[in-house]
Formats: C-alpha cells, structure tokens, sequence
C-alpha cells in the first residue's frame, strides 16, 4: 500500500503526462483522418472477418480439415485486433514528429514539464485509442462468433492474444518515437517508419505459422516476452533520446552521405593510422568490448549442439550403411587442390550467413542475429550424432570432418554472432550525447572492424581448410 | 533577472552562441538584434533551459538554467518563432491546456484567460477553432499563451510579426505595460523601429558574438557618430563660408542648407547659432538630424573587417 503522501507526489508527477495525453485524445478525436479508418477498422472489419471465418469453416469442414477452420478463428481475431493498432503507429508520427514539424512542441519544452512526462503521455495518447479500437473490434467479432455459434477458442489463447496485441501496440509506439528522434518532418518519419512496418508483418507471418501449425510446441507467450522485451527496448532509446535538446538540435533531414561516412569511417579506423596500430588498438579495443556478447554466444551455441543432439531421438535418420571412405573419395573429386572455386563457395556461403545474422539482427537489437549461429551449432550437433547413431563414432567425425576447419569457422561465427549481438547492445544503451544515426553507424562500423580484421581472415583460412585439407584427412581417418 | 557570463553554444564543431555576456535588470527590455542565424534563437531557447549550454552561466529570475531548469521554465513566458498553436482546439482549450501544465488552479485559470484574451481583444473569438484564426490573432494568442501563468521573466521571439499596425500597437502598448509591472523581458525582433521605441538595452549579436550592449541612443551615437543638424538658411550662401567653431564639421551643404556634425551641441551649438548670425546668415531652422537605428545596425552587422570582427567589437 502506497503511503498518502508518496501517493500524492505519484500522481502529481504523473499528472503533467496525463494532461498531455487527455488533449492529444481530444485531438485525435477531432481528426476525421483518424476516426474514420479507426471506426471502419472498429466495427465493420469484425463483422467482414465473422463471415469469412464462418465461410471458411463452412468450407474447410466439406472437406474434413475441420482443425485448419478452428485454428483460423483465432487467427482472425489477432488480425481484426492488429488492424486498429496499426493506426497507433501513425498516430504516433504524427503526435511526436507533426508537433515538431508544426513548431507547437518549442512552446510545450518551454513549459516546466519534464522530458519523461511529455514522452510518457504522448505514449499514452497514441496507445490507448487505438488499443481501445482494438479491443472494441476484437469485442464485435467474439460477440458475432458467439450469435452465429462458431465455438470460441479457449480462453488461454484468448488472453495470449490480447496480450500480443497490447505488446505489439507498444513496441510499435515505442519503436515510432525512436525513429522520430531522428526526423524533423513526418513525410520522413513515415519512410523511416517502415523499419517498423515491414519486422511487424514478417512477425505477424511468423504469429500465423505459430497460430496454425505450431501452437502446441512454441506458445505465443514466448512471442509476447520477446516483444514486451524489444518494448523496453525502444522505450529505453525513446527516453534517452527524447530530449529537449536533440529534439529541438535537429533541424533539416538532410541525408548528409559525408557526416555519415565521417562517423564510420572514425568508428571503423579508430584513429588508427597504420594496419598494425589498427589491429592492436582498433580491433583489440573491439573483441574487448564483444567479451560479454561472446560469452552469451558461446554458451548459446554450447545450448544449440545440446538440442541438435536431442532432437535425434524426435527426428531419428537411419542412413544404409556407409561406407565413408568412398564418399570422401568423391568429396575429393569434387574439390580438387587446384580449383580455388569451391573455396569460394564456401566462403560466399558463411558471408551470406554474416549478412543474414546482420540483417536479423539489426531488426531485432542483435537478438535474432545470433539466430544463424545458434541453427550451424544445432545441426552440427544433430549431424554428429546422427553419424553416431549410424555407427560412426562421433570423435571421430569431430577430428576427421569438423575441427581441421571448424577450429577457424567455428569462433568465427561465435564472434560473428558476438559482433551482431553487440550492436544490439550498443543501440539499447542510451546515450544523450549522440543521436541514434551516430550511435547506429558507430556500432556497424565497429562490426565492420571485427568482420575486416578478424572474422573475414578466419572464414578464408576455413573455407581452404575445409576444401583442401579437411576430406583428405578425413579420408586418413575412415580409411 | 537575466543575467549570463560567457554563455556559449556548439553543435558539434559549429559554434553557435559565443561566449555571450548579459545582464537584463527588473523591469528592462533588451531586445536582440540580428542577421538570420546569428544566434538569437539559440541564446533564447538556453534561456528557456530548453537547450544546454556548452559553457558559460546564466541566471533566469535567479534560477540557475542547467541546474534549476524546471523552476526557470515555471518563471519565464516565452513566445516562439512559430507560435505553435493546435488548430483544433479553441483559444479557451488551449490556454487551460497551458494553464494546467504550469499547475494553475482551474479557477485562477479561468479568470486570467478571461482577463488575457479581453486584454488582447480576443473575446469574440473565444469559440472560434484556431485554425481559423488570422495570423495576427495567432500571434496574439500565442503571446497571451507565454502571460498565462503570469511571469516575470519574458522572452519574445518577433512579437509583431505578421500583424496589423493596429494589432502591433496594443501588443507593443502591452508590453510597455507589463515593462511597468516591473517584468523583464528579452526580446528578438528584426523590426528595428519596434527595438528603438521599446529597448532600454539593445544587443546587437553576430556570427554568435555580441559586438554592442548599449541603449539605442548610445548605439547610434557609437556606431554613427556624433549627432547631425541641419541649418535653414533663407536666401544662398552666395559663397559665404566661414570657419566653423571647433568640434563642428560640416558634412554637406546645398545653395540653402548646411549641415554639421556636432560633438558637443550642448556648448557648440550656440556658438555655432552666433558664428553664422554673424557672417549676415539668416537662419530659418536649426534642427537635429533624425538618424535610424536601422543605420546604426546595418553598420554594425555589415561593417567587416579582415579579422572577421565587427569594428566595435
């Protein structure tokens, strides 16, 4: 119980948010532009999405796949929720970037209220309504479900996906502001917005396939976490960079290619002017830095061989018997000492999976990047005691087939993995002193540095391992 | 009550506001003048504890703007460059909004923006959305919005811009008066007639720098020289040209008029008024010269030296 007084001083430092935020609704609701879509996407989409799934049960049930209608009502209830609170997003542009496009937000930070106040009630302005849309069309269509006596899903899904849809209205929200700390008008925060949009419809996509074939196995509650997660993320970037000064520092969206350049060419170099001076201050600096990301990678990658190995008991693959000296006979015709072509192909393959670890985890602050590393350990460890279940000793497919090339490629990807996590790292540790470009750029520059200097030699060193050296030892092995 | 010693601004390498020194008493107006750019609005929104500064000190109504920033934005009322107003909204809706952000009471609320918006002679419009209203009214609004919650300090970024002379006068007759409430205010205008008729301090910023802290009399008599008079003559010259007493240089002069500049007309002018009365001059008229603060700050900003320092700098 919160003591009277404490109590007072709570709500007296919540109230500036809360006159922000009453006025921002008002507004909001003064705006045809916003009321419009809201009350179509409130009341007529629901009643649209209670006739497609009652069609679809209908016709899914002719043909006996009674499981796929059941499993879509669910599934429509996420989309008829999701819908509204795709509008927070704008919402959101609008609120923190219209105000600075207009010039009404100078007047609002000459006023005695505090960075954090003003954050806080303009994200309660841009969630509320539209979560408030949400749950009103997701309330149609469970009522229209319930008057043409479609059976409703149980109840433990239903509260999984409310949940989804306030968490996903917040990383939305939340993730708006950070990219309008970084726009001055809304036509650009609108473009920069679609590093929203675009990981919000893959993660709906990869809800859907969750939804229909993985239910059982991968709970929506993890997908809830993860995201409640990225909110505190964003959240915590939004604070820190939602400051009277940097909002009011920038004033043009210029892309200024130079600045940009300057920013990682410094982040990439570190002063350094020599190769030598580089790798012993710049890149040694850098694998400093990546020691607790390579920690949580390494034991990540320990729990990925864990699985692979136990996942052999669910997926269980008895091959005819082997002869594995033969096989290597042909690997070594296919990779002959001379042709440099294969090792080529294999290094191209490990930087595409550096590019897609980097992709990923740019999406997600480094969490996903580690992904990639996280599967290559999994199969690894499926792989060996696969060839052990089938009689092959697995120290012996470890020395013979892995570790001439692996003791390169393996720390490779472990640092890879580190790297991508780390620029995750340096994003959710807000800075006021530079803006989130800087930060951005700074932090790809130093993934850069640890690509160049050390990850890239490594996969090269590998890739002729594993091309010309690896099946003829194997081969030495078997034999 | 404004009061900073060597305030300065960068933004990364560029430096912005540079080592900036002043100091507004009670009840003063200073009015910042300067080119686009020179810093103003910079100087302004540190004022405001909306920027920090990179060095330097300043003082709002006592509060220290990096350490007390929350009590400096409670003492100041500032009118922004863009009045930023919510064309939604009424004038009523927006100034409560205001009101309560500087934790007015509802009541007390109530009855200044009653008494502000008749002041300003917004009344009939009090229902009107603000999008509807004409860019004067905005800006009255907007000044109505920076007296809401009655302060003592005032900074005022153009506050007459875009409005009609009728329009310009009550602001100006108002901010004469909240001047005799014994306010302070800080006040950005590029309308140099507006500067001369409300300063009592004038500082000219440049290139981030204040290059002259002075009243407008002082300004002009610094930057332009000593004062100017014309004399009348009825009838020509004819050729007549006498030797002039010292301190007194004739600058131009026509088949009937002469004119002089005078470094002390107080002891110079009458013997000057004697010497031509002498040489048989009759004389008409013996008038000051008006010379324009608009001169004195053209000559101010555009006088550039190699060092890149105004002269009087």
């Amino acid at each position: 119980m919160i003591p009277l007084l404490g109590r007072r001083r709570l709500l007296s430092a919540f109230s500036p948010s809360l006159i922000v935020a009453r006025r921002e609704v008002r507004d909001q609701f003064r705006d045809w532009r916003i009321i419009i879509p809201i009350l179509f996407l409130t009341l007529f989409f629901p009643f649209l999405m209670n006739f497609t799934a009652q069609q679809i049960l209908g016709f899914v049930q002719q043909y006996g796949a009674t499981i796929i209608g059941e499993r879509l009502v669910p599934f429509l209830l996420m989309i008829v929720g999701f819908f509204p609170i795709s509008a927070s997003l704008v919402i959101a542009l609008e609120s923190f970037v219209g105000e600075k496009e207009r010039g009404s937000i100078e007047p609002l930070l000459s006023s005695p209220i505090k960075d954090w106040q003003l954050y806080l009630g303009k994200l309660i302005s841009s969630i509320v309504p539209s979560l408030a849309a949400s749950f009103l069309g997701m309330g149609v269509y469970l009522i229209g479900l319930v008057l043409k006596g479609v059976r409703l899903p149980e109840a433990n899904l239903l509260v999984q996906i409310f949940m989804l849809t306030i968490a996903q209205a917040i990383v939305m929200v939340s993730g708006a502001v950070v990219v309008s700390t970084q726009a001055t008008s809304v036509k650009a925060a609108n473009l920069l917005a679609s590093f929203i949009i675009i990981p919000m419809a893959l993660l709906i996509q990869g809800e859907a396939v969750v939804m229909f074939w993985g239910r059982e196995t991968l709970s929506l509650w993890w997908i809830v976490f993860g995201l409640i997660v990225l909110a505190a993320l964003f959240v915590r970037i939004g604070l820190a960079h939602f400051q009277r000064e940097e909002l009011l520092g920038r004033e043009i969206d210029v892309l200024n290619v130079r600045w940009g350049w300057r920013v990682f060419r410094q982040g990439f170099s570190g002063g350094a002017k020599t190769l030598r001076q580089w790798y012993r201050q710049a890149v040694s600096a850098s694998l400093h830095s990546l020691r607790f990301s390579l920690l949580a990678v390494v034991v990540l990658a320990i729990i990925g061989v864990v699985i692979g190995v136990q996942q052999t008991r669910n997926f269980e693959i008895l091959m005819p018997s082997m002869q594995m000296d033969e096989r290597l006979e042909t690997v070594l015709d296919i990779l002959p000492v001379s042709s440099a072509a294969p090792v080529a192909l294999i290094l191209w393959q490990n930087v595409r999976v550096l590019i897609v670890a980097l992709v990923f985890g740019i999406c997600s602050f480094g969490i996903l990047g580690v992904i990639p590393i996280f599967a290559t350990m999994a199969l690894l460890g499926f792989l060996v005691q696969t060839l052990a279940n089938n009689g092959i000793p697995a120290e012996m497919t470890i020395l013979g087939l892995i570790l001439p090339h692996g003791v390169f490629e393996i720390p490779a990807l472990i640092l890879a993995g580190a790297a991508v996590l780390q620029i995750g790292v340096v994003l959710a540790t807000p800075t006021s002193k530079r803006t989130v470009g800087e930060v951005f750029l700074t932090s790809l520059a130093e993934w850069m540095r640890v690509v160049v200097g050390i990850i890239l030699p490594l996969l090269i060193l590998a890739a002729i391992i594993e091309t010309w050296v690896t099946p003829r030892i194997g081969l030495v092995l078997f034999r | 009550m404004i009061y900073t010693e060597s305030l300065t601004k960068y933004f990364d390498n560029f430096l912005a506001v540079d080592a900036v020194n002043l100091d507004v008493r009670q009840g003063q107006i200073l009015v910042l003048l300067g080119p686009n750019g020179a810093g103003k609005t910079t100087t302004a929104r540190m004022l405001t504890s909306i920027l920090v500064p990179s060095a330097g000190t300043a003082k709002v109504a006592g509060y220290d703007v990096v350490r007390e920033a929350d009590r400096v934005r409670a003492s100041v009322g500032v009118l922004t460059e863009h009045h930023g107003l919510y064309g939604r909204m009424n004038p009523v809706e927006y100034l409560e909004f205001y009101a309560a952000l500087f934790g007015m009471d509802r009541t007390r609320a109530t009855r200044r923006i009653d008494e502000l918006l008749e002041q300003f002679g917004l009344t009939q419009a009090r229902k009107q959305r603000l999008g509807e209203y004409s860019k004067g009214m905005r800006q009255k609004l907007a000044l109505v919005r920076a007296l809401i919650h009655d302060p003592p300090v005032l900074l005022l970024d153009e506050p007459t811009s875009a409005m009609d002379p009728e329009s310009a006068r009550m602001v100006r007759d108002s901010i004469r008066t909240l001047r005799s409430e014994q306010r302070t205010i800080l006040m950005c205008t590029h309308n140099l007639s507006e500067a001369e008729e409300l300063a009592d301090q004038i500082a000219i910023i440049r290139r981030g720098r204040v290059i002259l802290n002075d009243t407008p009399v002082n300004i002009k008599s610094i930057l332009l020289g000593p004062e100017e008079f014309e004399v009348q003559l009825a009838g020509s010259l004819d050729g007549r040209m006498g030797d002039w007493p010292d301190g007194v240089a004739l600058t131009a002069q026509d088949e009937n008029w002469l004119r002089f500049k005078i470094e002390n007309p107080q002891t110079t002018n009458p013997m000057l008024l004697r010497r031509l009365l002498e040489q048989d001059m009759r004389v008409v008229s013996f008038n000051l010269v008006a010379r324009s603060l608009e001169d004195a700050y053209i000559q101010a900003v555009m006088h550039d030296t190699p060092s890149g320092k105004a002269p009087l700098a």
